[in-house]
C-alpha cells in the first residue's frame, strides 16, 4: 500500500491528513459546544441545533454581499463584524424558541426532540425559499486566501489555521463562561436543582431563556466559521447533527473537557481512516465504533460516578 | 451455599458494607444482623445514609465493599430482580404506584407468578390472583376501589397501595422507607394497624423518623450517623445512650 | 371483571370502521393507481403499530425504525431481483445471472449472504429473523446497560445513519443509491400489473390486521400493562421482580419486526426498494404517523399514517413548499397541544358525548367511565 510513496511523502501526508483532521474536529468542536451546553448543561435536544448554525453562515453570507457592494474598503474586516451578526440573529432566534417552544417541554425531552426536528423542518424550508435551494459561498478577504508553507513538502491552507484559532478562542470564552462567572454557577445550580436554585433567589426562567440563547448564539458563530471552509446551503445543517450529538454524548454529555477530546479522537479517527479506505467506509466505521464504545461505556468517556 | 455457618442464624447479614461516591462514604463499613421476625427500625439524622443502606440492599446502589448475606446468599453479585426473586421487598420514599393502570392492576403485577417476558404473555388471571388480590385489597382498605385508576388515589392510599404491592410479593424480608411521611394522623393509626398485621411471619427493615411510631413497633433500633453506626439496641438504651442525644441535640 | 373482553367497545367500533374503510370503501372508490397509494400507506401503519408498542407502550422512542423497515424490504427485494436476474434475462450481462448492478461493480459471482434469498421460504424467514435478529442485539447491548430515554433515540439515530450510508456506499451488493429497481416476478406471478396490486393490496390488510390483532392481543395480557407500568414507574417494576430490560427488549424486537414486515409489503406493492426509506428522515417520519394518530392507539396508528400520507401526497402534489413547513408544524402541534394526538382528540371531544348518550339510554351508568376511560393513559414521561 505505501510502496509508490517515500518516508518523507508519507510523513507529508500523514501531516497533511491530520490537518485535514484538524479543521473537522475544530468544526465538531464549535457545533458541539452550543449542544454541550444546551444538551449536557440543561438536558435539552435541539435537533434544530444545526439550523441555528446555518442562520449564522447565512448571516455571514449576507454581511460578505454587503461590505463587497458597500464597503469594499472594509471588505478584509468584515468577518468579525458577521461573526457578531451570527451570534446575535442565532442567539435571538434560539430566545424565541425557548420561549415559545422549549420551556414547555422540560420535563418531556422526548418530546422535545421531535418538536425541535419539527422547527428544524421549518427552518429549512425557510432558508430554501428565502435563500433559493443552491448553496451559497462567500468570499475570502484576500489575507485569509493560500496557504502557508510548513515545510517544503507540508503546506498549510490559511483559512484552517484561522478557523482553528477562532475555535480555540471561543472555547476559552465558553469555558470562563460556563465555570468561572458567576451566570455560569447559576446555570449549573438550575440544572440541578431548579427548585432550590429558584428558592435562593435564581430567576430560573431567565438563565434557562440565556443558556438556551448563548447555545444557539454559538451555533451561529460556529456557522459563521463553516463558511470559510466550505459552503452553505438549506440543509448543510442536517448533514452534521447526528455526528455533533454523537460528539457530546461520546464525550461524556455534562463534561466540556470531553466533548472536545471527544471531537479530536472522532475528526482525527475519521480523516486518518479516509486515507486508507473511501470516505462513506470511514464514516461508516467511525460511527460504529463510536455506537459501539457507548453501548459499553453509556456514560462517555468522560463522566462523573453520581448518585442518582 | 452454606447456610448456618453464622454463629447465630440471621436472616440478612451486612459486613463491612461499603459504598463511595467520587470518595464521599455515604456508607461506611457498616455491619449489622437482622433476624427471623425481627422489626428492625433504622433512625438517624439527614443524609446520615438510611436510604443507601436500603439502596444497597436491594441492589439499586451498587456496593464499593462488603457483603450482603440474606438467607446465605450474597446479594451484592444478584441483579434487582434476582434479589426481589430472592424474597427482599422493597417500598420507596416516595409512593410510586402506576397510575394509567388500576388498583387491581397494580397489585396483579406485584403478582409473584409469570415474571419473565414469556411468563408474562401467558399470564392467566385465574381464581388464585383474584382471591389474593382481594385479599390484600382488604388488608390495605382499598377493597371497594379495584377498580379504580391508581391517579386518582389519596397519597396515604397511594402508600398503602405500594404496601399491598409489597404484602402480594409476600417477601420474607420487607424493607420500608417512611411508610407514614406525610399522612394524616389518622391514616398513620390505620398505617401502623396495617403493619402490625403484615409485619407476621417476615423480617421487617423500616426507615422513620416519626419517634412515636418507632416506639410502637421497633423490637431493636439503630442510629446511623454519617454511615456509620451510632448505637443500636433497643429503643430505651438508645434513647439514652449519650452520644445519640448528642447528635440529635447538639451540633 | 375489567376488560374480560378482546375489544372494548369504543375499540370495536375503531376496529370495525378501520376494516370497513380498508376493505370494501377504499377498494370500490378509488382506481388502482390510488389504491396503490394507499397499500403504499399502510406498509408505514406497520412501522406505526410497532412504535405504538414501544414508544407509545414501552416508551422507548426509536429513531431508527427505517432500519428495521428497509432490512425488510432489501429482504424481499433480493429474492425478487435473483428471481429477476436469470441467466436468460442477463445475458448481455459480462456475468449472466447475477443482479445487474453488481454487474456493473465489476463483480463476477454471487456473494455469499444473497444465496439464501433463492429460496422464498428462507426469504421469509429472513424478513422476521434478521430485523427482529438486529433489533435483539441493540436492545439487548443498550437496555441491559440502562440506556434509555434520548441517548437510546440518538443512537438508533446514529444506526439509521450508519445504515444509509454502508447501502449507499457498498453499491456492488446492495445498488447503491438507487435501490434495487426493476423487480418483476414473484414465482412467476407478475407483481406489476392492475390485478396483481389489487390482490398485494388485500393481502396486505389481511396481513395488516393479523399485525393489529396480534398487537392488541399483546397489550391486553400482563405484559402489556408492564410496558405501561414500566413507563411510568420503571424502578417500581424492577423492585417487583421484573427484568425490566427483557421487557424493553422484547417491546423493540416487536417493534422492528411489524417495521419489517411492512417493508417487505412495501417492496411487492412499489416494486423497489432503496435507502431513502432507511435513514434518518424517513425514520423520524415514522414516528410522526404514530404522534398524530396517538401514540398510545393501535389504530390511531394506522390512521394517522392514512392521514398524514395524504397530506403528504396531497400538498407535494400542488405545493411543495407548504408541504415541510406542514410537516413541521406537526410536529410541534402535535407535542405541543395534542400529545394523544387524533385518538386522544376523539377520546375527548367525541367518544365521551357517545358515552353519555348510550349512558343516558340505558340509564345505568357505570361509574367506572367518569373515572377515566380504560382504553389510553396520559402521556408518558
Amino acid at each position: 500500500m505505501f510502496g509508490d510513496y517515500s518516508i518523507g511523502d508519507l510523513g507529508a501526508i500523514f501531516a497533511m491528513q491530520g490537518f485535514a483532521g484538524l479543521i473537522l474536529f475544530s468544526v465538531y468542536v464549535l457545533m458541539a459546544l452550543g449542544l454541550a451546553i444546551i444538551f449536557g448543561q440543561m438536558g435539552v435536544i435541539n435537533m434544530a441545533h444545526g439550523e441555528f448554525m446555518i442562520l449564522g453562515a447565512y448571516v455571514t453570507w449576507l454581511t460578505s454581499s454587503f461590505f463587497q457592494s458597500h464597503l469594499p474598503s472594509l471588505f478584509s474586516g468584515y468577518f468579525f463584524v458577521a461573526m457578531i451578526l451570527a451570534f446575535i440573529a442565532s442567539g435571538a432566534l434560539g430566545m424565541l424558541v425557548e420561549w415559545g417552544l422549549i420551556r414547555h417541554l422540560y420535563k418531556r425531552p422526548l418530546d422535545t426532540l421531535l418538536a425541535t426536528w419539527g422547527l428544524s423542518l421549518i427552518l429549512q424550508q425557510a432558508y430554501r425559499s428565502v435563500f433559493g435551494a443552491r448553496e451559497v459561498g462567500v468570499e475570502l478577504p484576500q489575507w485569509m486566501m493560500g496557504s502557508k508553507q510548513v515545510t517544503d513538502t507540508i503546506e498549510v491552507p490559511i483559512n484552517g489555521i484561522f478557523v482553528m484559532v477562532l475555535t480555540l478562542g471561543i472555547t476559552m470564552v465558553v469555558a470562563y463562561i460556563m465555570y468561572k462567572s458567576r451566570w455560569g454557577r447559576q446555570v449549573r445550580a438550575v440544572v440541578q436543582n431548579r427548585v432550590m436554585a429558584g428558592a435562593v433567589g435564581i430567576n430560573t426562567e431567565k438563565v434557562d431563556r440565556y443558556t438556551f440563547g448563548l447555545g444557539c448564539g454559538i451555533a451561529g458563530i460556529a456557522g459563521s466559521a463553516f463558511t470559510m471552509i466550505g459552503s452553505t446551503g438549506p440543509t448543510s445543517g442536517q448533514l452534521y447533527i447526528v455526528d455533533t450529538f454523537l460528539v457530546v454524548v461520546f464525550g461524556g454529555a455534562a463534561s466540556l473537557f470531553g466533548t472536545i477530546a471527544s471531537a479530536f479522537t472522532i475528526s482525527q479517527a475519521q480523516s486518518t481512516m479516509e486515507f486508507f479506505m473511501s470516505g462513506s467506509m470511514a464514516k461508516v466505521l467511525t460511527l460504529l465504533t463510536i455506537v459501539a464504545i457507548l453501548m459499553i461505556r453509556p456514560q462517555g468517556l468522560f463522566a462523573l460516578k453520581v448518585r442518582k | 451455599m452454606l447456610i448456618g455457618h453464622q454463629p447465630k442464624e440471621f436472616l440478612l447479614a451486612v459486613e463491612g458494607l461499603t459504598v463511595s461516591f467520587d470518595g464521599f462514604k455515604a456508607v461506611n463499613d457498616l455491619s449489622f444482623y437482622v433476624e427471623e421476625n425481627e422489626i428492625r427500625v433504622i433512625i438517624g439524622p439527614n443524609g446520615a445514609g438510611k436510604t443507601t443502606v436500603l439502596d444497597l440492599i436491594c441492589g439499586k446502589t451498587k456496593a464499593t465493599s462488603g457483603s450482603v448475606q440474606f438467607r446465605g446468599t450474597e446479594l451484592t453479585k444478584l441483579k434487582e430482580n434476582q434479589i426481589v426473586q430472592a424474597g427482599v421487598g422493597r417500598k420507596f420514599q416516595t409512593p410510586s404506584v402506576y397510575d394509567d393502570l388500576t388498583v387491581f392492576e397494580n397489585l396483579e403485577i406485584s403478582y409473584p407468578r409469570g415474571r419473565s417476558v414469556f411468563g408474562s404473555l401467558m399470564f392467566k388471571r385465574d381464581a388464585a390472583v383474584r382471591e389474593r388480590v382481594e385479599e390484600v385489597a382488604e388488608m390495605i382498605f382499598l377493597k371497594d376501589r379495584l377498580n379504580m385508576y391508581a391517579d386518582v388515589l389519596s397519597h396515604g392510599q397511594k402508600q398503602w397501595l405500594e404496601i399491598g404491592m409489597l404484602l402480594i410479593q409476600d417477601p420474607d424480608l420487607l424493607m420500608l422507607d417512611e411508610p407514614v411521611a406525610g399522612m394524616s394522623v389518622s391514616e398513620r393509626v390505620k398505617t401502623a394497624e396495617l403493619l402490625n398485621t403484615i409485619i407476621k411471619n417476615r423480617s421487617v427493615l423500616v426507615i422513620e423518623h416519626d419517634m412515636k411510631f418507632v416506639e410502637d413497633i421497633a423490637h431493636k433500633v439503630t442510629v446511623l450517623h454519617q454511615g456509620q453506626i451510632l448505637s443500636e439496641g433497643t429503643m430505651e438504651k438508645v434513647q439514652n445512650d449519650p452520644k445519640v442525644i448528642e447528635v440529635y441535640l447538639g451540633h | 371483571m375489567i376488560n374480560s373482553r378482546f375489544f372494548n367497545r369504543s375499540e370495536l367500533l375503531g376496529f370495525l370502521s378501520l376494516l370497513l374503510l380498508l376493505a370494501v370503501i377504499l377498494p370500490l372508490f378509488l382506481d388502482v393507481f390510488r389504491l396503490n397509494l394507499v397499500a403504499k400507506y399502510l406498509t408505514y401503519a406497520f412501522v406505526a403499530l410497532g412504535l405504538v408498542m414501544c414508544w407509545g407502550y414501552g416508551g422507548i422512542l426509536s429513531l431508527g425504525q427505517g432500519v428495521f423497515f428497509g432490512l425488510g424490504g432489501y429482504c424481499m427485494a433480493m429474492f425478487l431481483k435473483l428471481e429477476a436476474s436469470s441467466v436468460a434475462n442477463t445475458k448481455i450481462q459480462s456475468t449472466p445471472g447475477i443482479p445487474d448492478f453488481m454487474d456493473w461493480n465489476q463483480i463476477t459471482s454471487l456473494p455469499m449472504f444473497w444465496k439464501p434469498f433463492h429460496s422464498l421460504t428462507l426469504t421469509i424467514i429472513a424478513i422476521l429473523v434478521v430485523p427482529t435478529l438486529l433489533a435483539f442485539i441493540i436492545g439487548a447491548a443498550m437496555f441491559k446497560r440502562r440506556v434509555g430515554g434520548v441517548y437510546f433515540a440518538i443512537i438508533t439515530q446514529a444506526i439509521a445513519a450508519i445504515a444509509t450510508i454502508l447501502i449507499i456506499g457498498q453499491q456492488g451488493y446492495t445498488g447503491g443509491i438507487n435501490g434495487m429497481t426493476d423487480l418483476r416476478t414473484l414465482n412467476g406471478w407478475d407483481i406489476r400489473t392492475d390485478h396483481a396490486k389489487v390482490i398485494l393490496y388485500f393481502f396486505e390488510v389481511f396481513v395488516l390486521f393479523a399485525c393489529i390483532i396480534t398487537a392488541q392481543f399483546i397489550r391486553l395480557t400482563k405484559l402489556g400493562r408492564i410496558l405501561v407500568a414500566m413507563r411510568e414507574q420503571e424502578d417500581r417494576v424492577r423492585f417487583s421482580g421484573y427484568s425490566v430490560a427483557n421487557f424493553k427488549i422484547f417491546a423493540f424486537c416487536a417493534a422492528a419486526m411489524f417495521a419489517a414486515i411492512g417493508g417487505a409489503m412495501f417492496t411487492l406493492q412499489i416494486g423497489f426498494m432503496s435507502p431513502s426509506f432507511v435513514g434518518i428522515v424517513p425514520s423520524i417520519e415514522m414516528v410522526i404517523y404514530t404522534a398524530v394518530g396517538g401514540r398510545m392507539s393501535i389504530f390511531g396508528a394506522v390512521y394517522g399514517t392514512l392521514l398524514v400520507n395524504y397530506a403528504k401526497t396531497m400538498l407535494s402534489e400542488s405545493f411543495p413548499e407548504l408541504w415541510l413547513f406542514g410537516l413541521g408544524g406537526l410536529f410541534i402541534a402535535v407535542v405541543l397541544f395534542f400529545p394523544n394526538g387524533l385518538s386522544g382528540i376523539w377520546r375527548d371531544h367525541v367518544a365521551r358525548h357517545i358515552d353519555r348518550l348510550i349512558a343516558m339510554r340505558s340509564s345505568k351508568s357505570k361509574k367506572a367511565w367518569a373515572i377515566k376511560s380504560a382504553a389510553d393513559g396520559a402521556p408518558a414521561e
